[in-house]
This record gives C-alpha cells, structure tokens and sequence, in this order.
C-alpha cells in the first residue's frame, strides 16, 4: 500500500448533511447510535458480573447505582435500546435474507413501527417482571 | 485512460480494492445476530428482573446452570457482533489512518476483556454456588 491510500481522501462513509430528513435515514442512524449504546450496556452487564464475584461491599455498592433513580432511568434507556436494535436487526435480516421490505413505502413504516416497538417493548417489559414478581 | 497510463483497468481496481475480507464479516454479523434474537429478550427480562434483588438474590440467580448457560451464551454473541459493529463505527468515521488503527485494536482488547471478565465471572459463582 502506497502512503496515498493510507490516509484516504475520500469521504467518509455515512454522508450525515446529504440526506433529506426521513423514517428509514432516521431508523438507520438510531441503529447505529444504539449499538454503540448497547456495546456500553454489555460493559455495564460485565462490571455487574465482576462486583458479584469480588464480594458484597463491592456490589452493595454497584447494585445501589443501578438502583438508584439515574440507575432505573439508564435501564430503561438501554432496554428502549435494545429493543429497537433487536427489531431494527431483524428487518436487516430481512433485508439480507428474503430481501423483502425495500420499497420506500414499506421500509418507511417499518422504521416508525420500530420506533414504536422499542418503546412498547420496553414498558411491557417493565409491567410484565413487576405483575410477575409482585 | 489516457495515452501515457498502460494500466490495464483491472490493475487499478486490484491497487485500490477491498481488503477481501468483507464478506466474511458481513455473515458472522449476522450469524451473531440469528443467535442475539434469542438470547437478548431473555437478558432483558433477566436483567430487569434482577432489580432490587440484592447480592445474595444475584448469586443465587447466576449460580443456577441455565442461568449461567444463557449469561455466557449471550455475552459471547453479544461480544462478537458488538466487535464487528464498533470496528464499522470506527472504520466509518475515523479517517486518519493511524488513530483508525489505534481503535480498532483497542476495539478488540476492550471486548476480548469484557467477554473474559464477564465469563469468567459467571463460571466462578456457578463453580462456588
């Protein structure tokens, strides 16, 4: 490789300030932003996993963050997260797999339903551990 | 192409093409996704159901075979994909070479040592459960 190529000139790859403001440009963006969320999230699950191991006071003191309002309302965030990169990763399968679901019109409304999704998920969720757990 | 370029058009595209690796990382993505549509609504659930369940609670919980079975199934596919997808980040918007490389192999350290962490982890508490 010549030294031209190694500090590349051309653009980069995700042209933000060229595209027009809609569902899908929006959706994909969001699933980007959200694995980067999620990548923190796993960090935070393995931290968890740690403190466990290291003894109580450790995790006392893990488990208090979690537990505290800023606590509850990142989980919450990160299951919203993970809900719309898990049902926005599927729609990619689907775009790689079947390849269905590419007209403007429909890829559109996936992205909105997936939006909604995330967030619906997410409260079922919540409501679902607490009716169970009492 | 002009009269003093004797490249063949064929020369140029190998001096500048892809690495050839690209495939490759496009089905493991995906694999690693087929496996997290099954393993992530049940660390979401899980993990919320953790809430409040205190240190003896949580032990207990990873201590059981499924549980710790699922946890390190799930935070293996978990860092696989979230590996390949950060290095798409990363070789998307970082355009100088060197920083470019820098973190993709911090990248790679970063969840080789989560993935160590967090199964190692798991396997201990089950062991003394």
């Amino acid at each position: 490789m010549t030294e031209k190529n190694l500090n590349d000139p051309r653009p980069l790859s995700p042209h933000l300030q060229l595209w027009r403001f809609h569902a899908t440009m929006v959706a994909s963006i969001t699933h980007r932003f959200t694995g980067v969320g999620l990548y923190l999230g796993i960090i935070g699950i393995a931290g968890w996993l740690l403190a466990l191991v290291i003894g109580q006071d450790i995790f006392n003191c893990v488990s208090d963050l979690a537990n505290s309002l800023a606590g509850q309302v990142i989980l919450f965030l990160f299951s919203i997260a993970a809900w719309f990169h898990f049902a926005n990763g599927i729609r990619h399968l689907l775009w790689d797999g079947p390849s269905i679901g590419f007209t403007p019109r429909i890829a559109s409304l996936v992205s909105v339903f997936n939006f909604a999704f995330a967030i619906i998920a997410s409260i079922a969720l919540w409501a679902i551990v607490r009716w169970l757990g009492g | 192409m002009n009269s003093k370029n004797f490249q063949t058009p064929m020369k140029k595209v190998r001096g500048l093409g892809s690495a050839k690796s690209g495939t490759g990382h496009h089905i493991r993505q995906r694999v690693s996704a087929i496996a997290l549509i099954f393993l992530l609504p049940w660390l979401l659930y899980s993990l919320v159901s953790l809430i409040g369940v205190g240190y003896e609670g949580a032990l207990l919980w990873v201590g059981q075979i499924q549980n710790a079975t699922l946890l390190i199934l799930a935070v293996t596919a978990a860092c696989y994909h979230m590996r390949l997808g950060m290095a798409v980040v990363i070789e998307d918007y970082i355009q100088k070479s060197s920083t470019r490389h820098a973190l993709l192999i911090l990248n790679t350290f970063v969840v080789v040592a989560v993935f160590v962490v967090a199964t190692l982890s798991v396997v201990k508490i089950w062991i003394s459960a």
